[in-house]
């Protein structure tokens, strides 16, 4: 393993499988992240390398001026092995452009796993809070001020008439990103995914991925975000996204319910098998690994599987995605390697779970 | 907003994952219907933000008059429209005014609305003429570099730091700073 960095990280959960906060039970995560350009250079794409770094050095000075930002972790994703920006990128601290970019960029942690702070992303600075459950209004208040700190130091490229000028006019204004991670596995089931995401794309609502632009649905999370980001104010659009979610809630609340009732065996059925699997596999994907827990995390909730946990699910979602299980491991693994380690893995931390009632892995 | 495929309003707001890059529709009913009950092998379109911005310089302009606007060039950062057209990123801030008349449409189009009414930053007095004005000594005084005039890179070298003691980082009071 080339660097023994973020061993504490990849040990545990990260704040968007924490599982608490409210509505937990479907609601992963809440995050807000607003883009910010410093008004005397290039956006990114036009930037030389010497500017890339001229503007590193104005946000080190700004954030280490910062009285309570000194305990924040700081990692030149530039020189970082690919195994640790992809750890990060799984724990949703850095976004996959920032990873899989080239040229000087950085990233500063919270410690806590609450928010980051990416310079030389698409825009020079990406900040982003992320709050476990349900909690959009105090991740807002939280990088509202995060915001200010910065904007006392430096001077953000702003415009009377469009307010914050980002690279990509599809940012301008409030460059703000308000999104909701959600677990619906019940309406994947049902049918009814496809019928949701319609009504919320009418609203002017985006749907993406676990791992935002450009992926999949893995694990039935699935993200709801703001499209429009001008022309409202950044409560305004922390309300439209706020409103919508109790919704989708309900939606999936009913659907689980449904399920229960009307064919209870079915369900019963496919939550047992995809808990048999995991527990006695051989060599598993990552993405078969997400797929299963997601069935079997719905089954724990719903009462059909007894001697599970949550907080051992939601660990298990992450830590057996790949960087993390090499992380873990202590190794850097081929994919066919890894799918022998992960199914090791969970055989390990299930049985451990269920044969001493709560999971003590470390 | 307008659909993309014809000239009805758009109701649909599709965004497509299935590609290395989202994509996002705007369509009219019919339109999205079709779009929607295509099969996975019909290509589909791809209205990037470059597309749209094509289409919409399409209907109005002469392709004299669009080739023109296509060397257009930003005298702060260099970026020509073309290079804007085909990457869908913008070079510096001051872009956001030198090519307002085809942006202003398009922000439009994409927010449905043309004014901020958010947050702005903490002391903002507006106007940053000076600092704009860095980015184009910095690239001038790169590209003198690279002609090796080094006696006019050192020149305006100067005048970057003369400029940049004047922008200079607001210093906020000591004691601030509780995040």
């Amino acid at each position: 393993m080339p660097t023994p960095q973020f061993q504490d990280l990849a040990n545990r959960c990260g704040e968007w499988l924490r599982g608490s906060g409210p509505q937990s039970e479907i609601v992963m995560s809440s995050r807000i992240r607003l883009a910010r350009n410093l008004a005397e250079f290039p956006f990114i794409r036009r930037c030389t390398e010497s500017d890339r770094l001229a503007i590193e050095k104005q946000f080190q000075d700004a954030i280490g001026s910062v009285g309570d930002w000194k305990a924040l972790l700081f990692s030149d994703v530039a020189t970082l092995p690919s195994v640790d920006r992809q750890l990060l990128v799984e724990r949703q601290l850095i976004s996959r452009e920032l990873s899989e970019a080239s040229g000087p960029r950085c990233v500063y942690i919270d410690p806590e796993e609450q928010f980051s702070l990416m310079v030389n992303e698409e825009d020079h600075l990406r900040m982003q809070v992320m709050h476990s459950g349900l909690d959009m209004e105090t991740a807002w208040e939280q990088i509202n001020r995060m915001d200010d700190l910065l904007g006392e130091r430096l001077n953000f490229a702003f415009h009377e008439r469009l307010g914050y000028l980002t690279a990509c006019p599809t940012n301008v204004g409030t460059g703000m990103r308000v999104s909701v991670m959600l677990h619906l596995p019940a309406l994947v089931i049902t049918q009814q995914i496809e019928k949701v995401f319609r009504s919320l794309q009418k609203m002017g609502l985006a749907v993406r991925g676990l791992y935002g632009e450009g992926s999949q649905a893995m694990g039935d999370f699935y993200q709801i975000s703001n499209q429009i980001t001008l022309g409202r104010s950044e409560l305004d659009l922390v309300k439209q996204v706020g409103e919508v979610i109790p919704v989708i809630i309900d939606y999936e609340r009913q659907a689980r319910a449904f399920l229960v009732k009307e064919s209870r065996k079915d369900l019963h059925d496919r939550v047992s098998r995809a808990y048999g699997i995991l527990c006695t596999a051989q060599t598993i994907s990552s993405e078969e690994t997400l797929h299963l827990l997601s069935s079997v995390r719905m089954g724990v909730y719903l009462g059909l599987i007894q001697d599970l946990e949550i907080p051992t699910i939601n660990k298990l979602f992450i830590h057996t995605q790949p960087a993390h299980l090499q992380k873990l491991r202590g190794a850097e693994l081929p994919s066919a390697d890894r799918n022998v380690e992960r199914a090791m893995y969970l055989q390990t931390h299930l049985r451990r779970s269920n044969n001493g009632g709560s999971a003590t892995d470390n | 907003m307008k659909c993309q495929q014809c000239e009805k309003p758009a109701t649909f707001h599709i965004t497509e994952l299935t590609g290395t890059e989202p994509q996002e529709l705007h369509l009219c009913e019919s339109c999205a219907k079709s779009y929607l009950t295509q099969g996975e092998s019909a290509a589909p379109v791809a209205p990037t933000l470059a597309n749209v911005l094509a289409k919409q310089l399409q209907i109005g302009k002469a392709a004299e008059e669009l080739a023109k606007l296509d060397q257009r060039a930003c005298p702060m950062c260099g970026i020509t429209f073309f290079e804007f057209r085909n990457q869908g990123r913008l070079g510096c801030p001051h872009d956001y005014v030198f090519f307002e008349k085809e942006l202003t449409p398009l922000i439009a189009n994409i927010h449905g609305e043309s004014r901020h009414v958010g947050k702005r930053p903490p002391g903002h007095e507006g106007g940053s003429d000076s600092q704009t004005e860095l980015i184009r000594l910095r690239r001038e005084m790169e590209d003198a570099k690279t002609k090796e005039h080094y006696e006019r890179a050192a020149k305006i070298r100067d005048q970057i730091r003369e400029l940049e003691k004047q922008v200079k980082p607001k210093r906020p009071a000591a004691g601030e700073g509780q995040a």
